[in-house]
């Protein structure tokens, strides 16, 4: 592909990501998000956390898969999505859900095991968003894929954290249990080589 | 040529909104009387027994709110209905499965006229009255709604009941046809709860069969659902098809999907916080800010004499 090509279809990813975002937005002006409008929007911006979070650890298994390298490029913005829509959620939660009430913020964090391991996978994400530069890449060397092999653990530690909010219905965190089990296993280091016909070399 | 263009002013803004009800109350008593004359008189219990799908009513004076009442349109499609889904748009969506008409209640247990009744020959003695309460859900959010039904403590003294009966159960329908979310096993149907019998018996506890002036609402857990506005909203138990005086304290569904969680009283406690819930403070449906939330609820002076000398942390 060539760099002007790609550089589109970058830009097209980019507004795409941002979507999810707009139509929050649409629905809170419109009205559009049915009678509990606050619950909606944390609701919704933890799904998205969790979404970009997969489509982010999704890029290398698609790399293997296809043997293009493309994918890898468009990896560091899925990151800083995913980032973008985690902060979103914890500054909904803070600011209009707590409505910056710190007596309950304090309280869920430390008697809410679910707050808190919400809040540890937020704050585990920010050294990984801070140090997502090209600068930062050079200047960690070795220590930066050491650093950034975190996200593994954050992935789990954030689908727990859905799992332990559900009241009931357990349903749709099996899903995302599911999803991540998978992404996880694409990580294994497979005991047979797998001939992929379309790949090249392989 | 003069071009009509259309008035830029919504109707809502020319039609005062008790205008604009009574005119939506009038088409669906036209309505609600050409269905009924096209089905040869057929109308629900409820309908049956007090006429039309309005209700006829009085105020009760002493169980009036100085709030705004949350509108009918977020009471009525905002539930946690699980026997339909454990989202809350889906039950008004989904509700339209559910039979009220005709409906019976089995009363059984400790009382002296057990058996099973028609919905309708229960309510006929009664006279309605409207009630606004406020309504208190355990994840946090309230609203103000004006119920309309009969205090429990009436109807349960018609069935006599006996010294043994310490108790109150209440289960909703079981039926995978009416309910299709029994299917599933999110809990353990039927949906169980309970009161104490002077819990039950307490003026305040509401025996509900309708809201805004009229029939309950499929959603809201047509035709019958109690009201305990002290208790979290887990206690109003909806859709009641058995009564059972008991000696022993019933345990309801949520004590079985987990006791560290509920307890049998439920009362609406800002002091006593929930495992994932702080309960220092609510969200009115329709407000962005948060409000403190009320000992019981606002309904201390009514109830707090039923829990005196008891350690309402340990008894949640």
């Amino acid at each position: 592909m060539s760099h002007r090509s790609f550089s589109f279809y970058k830009r097209m990813v980019f507004i795409l990501c941002l979507l999810p975002a707009l139509l929050l937005l649409e629905g809170v002006l419109n009205d559009r998000l049915g009678s509990n409008p606050i619950e909606a929007l944390v609701r919704q911006s933890g799904d998205w956390t969790l979404r970009f979070l997969f489509i982010t650890l999704s890029i290398s298994p698609l790399r293997k898969l296809t043997g293009q390298s493309y994918w890898i490029r468009l990896r560091r913005m899925l990151g800083l999505y995913t980032f973008f829509y985690a902060s979103l959620h914890v500054s909904l939660y803070i600011g209009l859900d707590k409505f910056l009430y710190w007596d309950e913020i304090v309280e869920d964090i430390f008697e809410r095991p679910f707050i808190t391991i919400g809040l540890l996978s937020f704050l585990l994400l920010i050294p990984l968003a801070v140090t997502s530069t090209q600068k930062m890449i050079r200047r960690l060397g070795k220590n930066w894929l050491r650093l950034h092999r975190m996200i593994y653990l954050i992935s789990i530690t954030a689908v727990l954290h859905f799992y332990m909010m559900v009241k009931a219905d357990t349903q749709e965190p099996w899903i995302y249990i599911f999803i991540l089990t998978l992404l996880l296993a694409f990580r294994l280091p497979l005991p047979i080589k797998i001939p992929l016909p379309w790949r090249k070399g392989s | 040529m003069l071009i009509k263009r259309p008035s830029d002013i919504a109707s809502s803004e020319i039609t005062s909104e008790a205008v604009y009800k009574d005119r939506r109350r009038f088409l669906q008593q036209m309505i609600g009387l050409s269905v009924a004359a096209s089905l040869g008189g057929y109308l629900s219990p409820v309908q049956a027994a007090y006429g039309g799908k309005p209700l006829t009513y009085s105020k009760a004076k002493e169980f009036q709110l100085d709030e705004k009442l949350t509108p009918y349109k977020d009471v009525t499609s905002y539930n946690n209905f699980y026997e339909f889904s454990t989202s809350k748009q889906a039950p008004a969506r989904m509700a339209h499965t559910l039979k009220p008409t005709p409906w019976n209640i089995s009363v059984e247990g400790a009382c002296a006229k057990p058996g099973n009744y028609a919905l309708e020959d229960l309510l006929k003695p009664q006279a309605l009255e409207e009630r606004i309460y406020r309504l208190r859900c355990v994840e946090g959010w309230s609203m103000a709604i004006p119920w309309v039904g009969l205090p429990l403590a009436s109807m349960l003294k018609r069935f006599e009941p006996t010294s043994d009966a310490k108790y109150v159960l209440f289960e909703t329908l079981y039926d995978t046809e009416q309910f299709p979310n029994q299917r599933g096993r999110v809990l353990d149907w039927p949906y169980v709860e309970g009161l104490t019998i002077a819990e039950a018996m307490n003026p305040l506890t509401l025996m509900a069969v309708g809201l805004y002036g009229e029939v309950l609402p499929n959603q809201n857990g047509a035709p019958m659902r109690l009201v305990v506005p002290w208790k979290y909203g887990f206690k109003s138990i909806k859709s009641i098809a058995k009564i059972r005086f008991v000696e022993k304290m019933p345990t309801s569904s949520w004590m079985k999907a987990s006791s560290r969680e509920y307890g049998f009283y439920a009362n609406v406690n800002p002091q006593v916080s929930h495992p994932r819930w702080s309960q220092k403070r609510e969200r009115r449906i329709g407000e962005w800010g948060r409000r403190e939330t009320l000992m019981f609820n606002g309904y201390a002076e009514q109830v707090a004499h039923l829990y005196s000398g008891m350690d309402l942390k340990k008894n949640f």
